[in-house]
């Protein structure tokens, strides 16, 4: 037992020792795992980037249950990480706990907002995004009807299929938006064969673009997508390689420049409220060789005149989360 | 509801009740010889694994399911070293079997491929492909098609090779479990394992077939997943269709042609729920997605309170047969 102990102290004090010398930042990735082609990856990516350029490295941890939340970041804090950046909403009540306790440790949370003084809350834009690529489903659609299939039904995610179906209005007020949610738990993020089966239902529904936002159960929508020969949308990072010419586009959400920018900040970054839009490079849709005979000149010129239009503040896309309620669907 | 929704709601259940109906099966052998097995999710998904990564590496998606096959009888045999050879609790080894295979499906695949456990896409070859019927009409030329043609070309035609097995592997469970001296030791050792043992017959011998099989049956399960319904492995994929199968099974009362009616229902239950329009279409109110997912665990709890029939499990499930001596 004793020698035990001696072990784990020796480990922690070597942990300890390293992360003070070097004040690595951190970052923790959610249960979609590091490499989810989505949200996860592009968190990943972002901090990639900042260790090639700077040469610099840091420490890193996929979670694998909810229980790790608050013991991997008290575990980053006590190695004297700095800071520590977080991949997901759901870190928002461990943080809530964690980010008192070490008052001199900056963290930085993606997608949710935590009120402590030590925190930056980097929240996207995501309707003004989806808002663009609802434009485009709209225009490329024939059938005048267009899905959205969402992960896990959490305002979040009804935030994008919001900002989605007024993009469609906008573009074509006749349009039918068909919208399903995978499920209400967690697994609802991994299940590619019900995104399949919600893709099949939802083309018998007459869709002909389908806009999926729910990370890994997006990989089996865009799949049969491509399989029954219709479009579709990606999500977070750029997926139109994942199926060439059958992804109308990806909604991107520069969650690497948000982990890019908090690593670059480096400790004592600035905290508080932190917004990504169009307007500072936040949101986006895609383009690439992958998908540039799928976007017409037309196509594009609308969209981008409405991503000048939200830039200025002239046009506004509503956010469901800002009152629960959407004017363009009901969920 | 037109005729032709129907078909949709019901091409549907058939392409979602195979994985159940499969893995419903393997339970029906391991518990129908006495051994439990809660196990079922992590066989799948051990199998849904391999086989799309085997499939990957050969471009053959039959070598993947022979692949996927071996994954699921090797979990199979652990569960079956475990608790049939020492006697341990088979709960707990079905529970570790489960982590197990949630586990280092996405290790492997991760040092494999790099891709965070995934596996790459498969195509072509390395998938089981749905299979046209002759003269069958694309789904978007359907609507105006006369019902027969509907029913041929929607619900007949254009499915993947296990959904067409699927009623012959039901109707060989029976067969072997009702029918043959096999099957009839196999049901005494999960009844009386110490008559079947008097008789001069292996009881752990008998048991080993069961959880082979079961092993053989997850198998197919975790592969028709992977490389039929999907084009790939991602983790956790089974998504609890492995616990849905067990609620099949006791849904079922341990009979194979019941437990096809069950995973018909849960699966017909599941496409139900992909389709909220048809819903609100057909009661003329809004009902909550969430409560027909929760149907089939309803149901489950229904028939084990007793309320509707009793369901008898084996007498001699998830006890570990010691010989006197």
């Amino acid at each position: 037992m004793s020698f035990m102990k001696s072990i784990l102290g020796s480990a922690a004090a070597l942990a300890l020792t390293a992360g003070a010398a070097a004040a690595d930042p951190a970052i923790i990735f959610d249960l979609g795992g590091k490499f989810d082609k989505s949200f996860n990856e592009a968190a990943f990516s972002g901090a990639q980037r900042w260790a090639e350029e700077t040469g610099g490295s840091f420490r890193e941890i996929e979670l694998q249950n909810e229980a790790q939340r608050e013991q991997a970041l008290r575990r980053f804090a006590e190695a004297g990480s700095n800071p520590i950046v977080m991949a997901g909403f759901a870190f928002a009540s461990a943080l809530g706990e964690v980010a008192k306790d070490y008052p001199d440790t900056s963290f930085v949370i993606i997608d949710m907002v935590v009120g402590e003084p030590n925190v930056r809350s980097v929240v996207f834009n995501e309707h003004e995004g989806s808002y663009l690529v609802g434009m485009m489903a709209a225009m490329a659609s024939k059938s005048n009807t267009v899905g959205f299939i969402g992960g896990m039904d959490i305002p979040l995610i009804r935030r994008f299929a919001c900002g989605y179906a007024q993009g469609v209005k906008a573009a074509n007020p006749d349009a039918t938006v068909v919208a399903n949610m995978t499920g209400t738990t967690p697994a609802a993020w991994n299940d590619p064969v019900k995104g399949s089966e919600l893709t099949k239902a939802q083309i018998s529904q007459g869709a002909d673009v389908v806009y999926a936002a729910a990370g890994g159960t997006g990989v089996g929508v865009l799949q049969t997508a491509a399989d029954e020969g219709i479009l579709s949308i990606g999500v977070d990072s750029n997926q139109n390689y994942l199926h060439p010419g059958k992804v109308l586009t990806s909604m991107m959400k520069r969650v690497d420049n948000a982990v890019y920018n908090a690593f670059k900040d480096g400790p004592g970054l600035e905290t508080g409220f932190n917004v990504m839009g169009l307007a500072n490079g936040g949101v986006g849709y895609a383009m690439d060789e992958n998908n540039a005979e799928l976007v017409s000149a037309d196509m594009k010129a609308m969209v981008d005149g409405a991503s000048m239009k939200i830039q200025s503040g002239e046009l506004k896309v509503h956010d469901y989360m800002s009152d629960e309620s959407c004017p363009a669907l009901s969920f | 509801m037109t005729f032709f929704d129907l078909l949709q709601l019901l091409d549907s259940a058939f392409r979602l009740a195979t994985p159940l109906l499969l893995a419903c099966l393997a339970g029906l052998f391991s518990e129908r010889a006495g051994i439990f097995d809660i196990g079922l999710e992590g066989k799948m998904l051990a199998s849904a694994f391999l086989s799309a990564a085997v499939a990957a590496i050969t471009g053959s998606v039959w070598i993947g399911l022979l692949a996927g096959i071996g994954a699921s009888v090797l979990m199979s045999l652990i569960h079956g070293l475990a608790s049939i050879t020492f006697r341990g609790n088979q709960i707990i080894s079905g529970v570790a079997i489960n982590f197990l295979a949630a586990g280092l499906t996405v290790v492997i695949s991760q040092s494999w491929f790099g891709q965070g456990g995934r596996t790459p896409q498969l195509s072509g070859a390395g998938r089981f492909e749905p299979i046209p019927w002759p003269g069958a009409l694309p789904s978007r030329e359907l609507a105006d098609a006369g019902p027969a043609m509907q029913l041929y070309s929607e619900l007949l035609s254009g499915h993947t090779i296990w959904v067409y097995l699927a009623v012959p592997i039901v109707f060989a469970s029976w067969w072997v479990l009702f029918r043959t001296r096999l099957g009839l030791r196999l049901r005494a050792v999960g009844e009386n394992p110490a008559a079947v043992d008097t008789a001069g017959i292996s009881v752990v011998g008998l048991r080993y077939t069961a959880v082979i099989i079961c092993g053989v049956l997850c198998g197919i399960a975790g592969a028709y997943l992977a490389t039929a319904l999907q084009a790939g492995f991602v983790k956790d994929m089974t998504a609890g269709r492995g616990f849905i199968a067990l609620a099949a099974l006791i849904f079922a009362k341990w009979r194979p042609w019941a437990a096809l009616n069950a995973c018909l229902l849960f699966g017909f239950l599941q496409a139900f729920a992909l389709r909220p329009d048809l819903i609100e279409k057909l009661l003329t109110v809004k009902v909550q997605v969430q409560l027909l997912d929760a149907l089939p665990y309803i149901l489950t709890v229904v028939i084990l309170a007793g309320l509707v029939g009793k369901a008898d499990p084996p007498k001699a499930g998830g006890q570990p047969y010691v010989k006197e001596n």
